[in-house]
């Protein structure tokens, strides 16, 4: 691959967008390499971004546990987990670099878990049979971000990284077909601002929030790819959507947001609902509660259905084994969607095992209860009291009560090999590409996959294209490809203000997300998926009709940073029904009523949709790019994890 | 339950700064505390009323964007929760709860309850890192840490760099932020090289952004929402001093 000499490297100019795992850590290693780094986000501090709140930890293949890892069996798993949609050589290059990674990080000074002869601790996520993920108690998101973070600042403070918080990228420049730099607003001024570069980095996350409900935080939007597919970039596998299992569930229609509770639990905690009808409905109305049904009355159903893997399989599988228990009428919360994740049977078995192990050979069931309690607190505390705050219940006592949510999108901007789209001097980086997770994301490779494209992918492969570049002078961002561009983005946001309606963005937004969650969510079909096109087509209509954005343009002004959110959001939804609706199979977190097997399971197709759905926006009529998918190393098999 | 509100209004309509009131009905216990403002904003929305600006991200508790002072602390009334983490289960029936932006030189008011922290980014530039490039790791078992300390060192890294520390201190004082990545960094093997420059550098920065002085009132501790313990100042409190008198690298 070519490169580019340090001495030229001065002289190129690179735009970051974003400052989480990818974007933070890519912004970190261009300004340690030498080039002249602009970095953007709309947050106050780049420590904020959402991967902060990554909780159970992140893998990769060192096999310190000696239990059979290697870089193979990640690339296997992580192509198995992602049910065969996603591309062998971008995966397996991940795998390659996971265990740099660990080492990166560990060096940065990142806290990661020990035992006690000091060495690096691991435990287990679900789909796989090995433990290889790392991490920094429930936080481990937070730690590597502000590992990222802190080397960023040390760029900063060097002066080759220069910062641009709380600006928002409202549009990408284009000039000769090239990517030539960004629009941006001040978020505190309202100013719009030219700024132009040798290429553009998008490390601006997933669009999870195109469903209103979910995990991801409440900034977290889809605008800066969305406005690179509208200058003609390609949005990938747009309906790839993964639903995490447990979520804390919807308690009433002000909810802003759905709080995550780590897969890590699933490492102890077990699945249940009630055998019975009569005791679910008991329990929905209040006359039960989850300890007055005894064990024979239990259906832990993971367990039963997948004894391979129990209640560690993938996060689409459990979900949707979640919504068939609910939809059966086995639900055990007021909506009746919620289903019980039990702590009992390990608080348990810890207590007894710590007992032992502190010669206490007769103790006493309370006694052993208390030991439990104590072990289950030292490896979920902050869970366990998150937990308790928002729902006011104990959960060391009642079981939890857990839904699937939405949580991450493995669709993304189209990338090649390279990490650039189909725009040259345009790459897209983190959760914002769509390559390496397939059909469903495995649990601790976002952080992963994130970190890999940052420190060790990105840096090395952007060369390809920069090391064409360094015969290209400075960009000018007082050119007319970059007044015009700004002069669309004031026009667009003029438009938005001048409709004075009656309802604020976050009405439509709402409104969104119950259209994309009833007709695009966990289970989908061709008939859903046309009325839900219509509604958003309609439902964008009256967006640009009777949306009222309050406030003026040029001042902080919150409520219209939303409202452009919204509006892309409304195009993106689109998109993705319309990808939902092409393919014609069940794979992974893309579940279509009409292809599942005799016992309910995803039903793939493989002879016709083993390729990546690549859009390219058109207003009237988006057309699709059909990259085909080779497997060379893995044989394409059903997923099975019984 | 109904409550009335006593809201810090900055900017627009109130160019001085002032408290406004308003009144609000149909709050339920499951609700958060903002999700409580949200149902606010949305009615002064459409009364095509200006909505009040108060800063939020993540709502779990991790991002350290929320930034309210209610009933006069930081993050509110619970102890070790963000104000995003907050439920409205904790508060009674015709309560007057009163809201302000944190309070501090360096963190001047934006608009209404949104204040601009830009100095602890400043103050993590000028030494909050170990100076280590993308690639040059070893191993990552080759550093061996007892694990006692590694969890010490976590205990301090756990900062979600909110500012309730410097909200809750009468001299407005940073001093639980910058002793918690000092002594998270000056915990680990890692970061014991460069730790005398890096207390000397943060705290120098800490000065100049017009933080005061710390003189031991551990309101910070008290009102931190992730728990952090004064014991980091005086870790940072030794760091500094050693470095002062015992190294010849003094910071300029």
């Amino acid at each position: 691959m070519p490169l580019v000499a340090p001495n030229n490297k001065r002289r190129l100019e690179v735009i970051i967008v974003g400052t989480g795992l990818a974007g933070g850590a890519a912004a970190a290693t261009f300004g340690e390499l030498g080039y002249k780094v602009k970095v953007f986000t709309f947050h106050d501090s780049p420590r904020r971004a959402h991967s902060i709140a990554a909780q159970g930890g992140i893998n990769a293949a060192k096999n310190y546990q000696n239990d059979g890892d290697s870089v193979f069996r990640l690339f296997y798993d992580t192509i198995k987990g992602g049910d065969y949609r996603s591309r062998e050589a971008n995966v397996h290059r991940l795998a390659e670099v996971s265990v740099n990674i660990i080492d990166q990080a560990v060096a940065q000074g990142v806290p990661f878990a020990r035992e006690y002869g000091g060495l690096l601790s691991n435990r287990s996520f679900g789909g796989v049979q090995v433990s290889r993920t790392f991490y920094a108690r429930g936080q481990t998101g937070q730690q590597l971000l502000l590992g990222a973070y802190q080397s960023l600042s040390r760029q900063i403070s060097l002066g080759n990284v220069e910062l641009f918080n709380r600006h928002e990228m409202i549009d990408l420049v284009m000039e000769d077909g090239k990517a030539r730099g960004i629009i941006a607003r001040n978020l505190l001024t309202g100013e719009t601002e030219r700024h132009g570069a040798h290429a553009v980095v998008l490390g601006t996350g997933g669009y999870g929030n195109v469903f209103y409900l979910s995990t991801n935080a409440m900034n977290s939007n889809g605008s800066a790819a969305w406005r690179a597919v509208k200058q003609g970039a390609y949005m990938a596998n747009p309906c790839f959507t993964q639903i995490h299992p447990t979520c804390i569930p919807v308690s009433g229609e002000y909810q802003s947001k759905l709080t995550l509770m780590s897969e890590s639990l699933r490492n102890d905690g077990r699945v249940w609902v009630p055998r019975k009808m009569e005791d679910a409905a008991a329990i929905r109305e209040g006359r039960k509660t989850g300890l007055d049904i005894p064990e024979a009355d239990r259906d832990y159903y993971l367990e039963r259905r997948y004894p391979a893997f129990g209640n560690l399989v993938p996060r689409d599988v459990a979900s949707r084994a979640a919504k068939t228990a609910c939809d059966e009428g086995l639900g055990v919360s007021p909506t009746g969607l919620a289903v019980y994740l039990d702590f009992d049977a390990a608080i348990n078995r810890y207590g007894k095992s710590k007992a032992h192990s502190q010669n206490e050979h007769n103790a006493s069931e309370a006694r052993i209860r208390e030991l439990g309690v104590g072990v289950i607190e030292e490896k979920y505390g902050n869970l366990f009291e998150m937990y308790e705050k928002i729902t006011g219940e104990d959960p060391y006592v009642m079981p939890m009560k857990i839904y699937p949510a939405v949580h991450y999108t493995m669709g993304g901007l189209w990338v090649d090999y390279n990490l650039q789209t189909n725009i040259p001097g345009l790459f897209a980086i983190g959760e914002a590409n769509f390559s390496d997770h397939g059909a469903n994301r495995l649990g601790a490779s976002a952080l992963m996959q994130g970190l890999a494209d940052g420190y060790f992918v990105l840096p090395y492969t952007i060369g390809t294209y920069l090391s064409q570049e360094i015969r290209n002078p400075m960009v000018d961002p007082d050119g007319p490809a970059f007044k015009e561009a700004e002069a669309q983005s004031q026009a667009r946001i003029d438009r938005l203000m001048s409709i004075n309606g009656n309802k604020s963005p976050e009405t439509f937004h709402r409104e969104l997300g119950k259209i994309m969650w009833e007709y695009c969510g966990m289970a989908r079909n061709a008939e859903g998926l046309q009325k839900g096109r219509r509604m958003i087509r309609e439902l964008r209509e009256e967006f640009w009709r009777d949306v009222y954005v309050p406030g003026r343009i040029k001042e902080y002004n919150p409520e219209l940073e939303k409202a452009l959110r919204v509006a892309d959001f409304l195009e993106l939804g689109e998109l993705m029904m319309l990808d939902a609706l092409d393919r014609n199979e069940s794979c992974g977190g893309h579940f279509r009523e009409e292809y599942q097997t005799e016992d309910g399971e995803a039903l793939r197709r493989d002879d016709e949709y083993a390729y990546v759905s690549a859009w390219e926006w058109d207003d009237v009529d988006p057309i699709l790019h059909k990259e085909e998918l080779i497997f060379e190393n893995v044989e394409l098999k059903t997923r099975s994890y019984k | 339950m109904k409550l009335k509100l006593k809201i810090w209004r900055e900017g627009g309509k109130y160019p001085k700064g002032q408290f406004v009131s308003y009144d609000i009905a149909g709050v339920n216990d499951h609700m958060s505390f903002l999700e409580m403002l949200d149902v606010l904003n949305e009615r002064l929305i459409s009364e095509k009323e200006d909505p009040i600006a108060f800063e939020h991200d993540c709502r779990e508790g991790i991002c350290g964007t929320c930034s309210l002072v209610i009933n006069g602390y930081p993050h509110g009334p619970m102890q070790q929760t963000t104000a995003c983490q907050l439920h409205m289960r904790n508060f009674r029936d015709g309560e007057t709860i009163t809201i302000e932006p944190w309070r501090s030189r360096a963190f001047p008011i934006v608009k209404d309850l949104v204040v601009n922290r830009d100095a602890f980014d400043r103050i993590i530039q000028a030494g909050g890192y170990i100076s280590v490039d993308t690639g040059q790791a070893q191993d990552g078992n080759a550093i061996p840490i007892e694990k006692d300390q590694a969890s010490h060192a976590f205990d301090a890294a756990t900062c979600i760099g909110c500012g309730a520390c410097v909200a809750a201190c009468p001299n407005a004082s940073a001093m639980l932020f910058v002793g918690a990545k000092v002594s998270h960094l000056a915990q680990m093997p890692q970061g014991k090289i460069e730790a005398a420059t890096r207390a000397q550098r943060m705290v120098a920065q800490h000065d100049a952004e017009g933080f005061g002085r710390c003189s031991n009132i551990t309101a910070c501790e008290a009102e931190c929402p992730k728990g952090i313990s004064v014991e980091h100042i005086a870790r940072l409190n030794r760091q500094y001093i050693a470095s002062t008198l015992g190294s010849e690298k003094v910071v300029e």
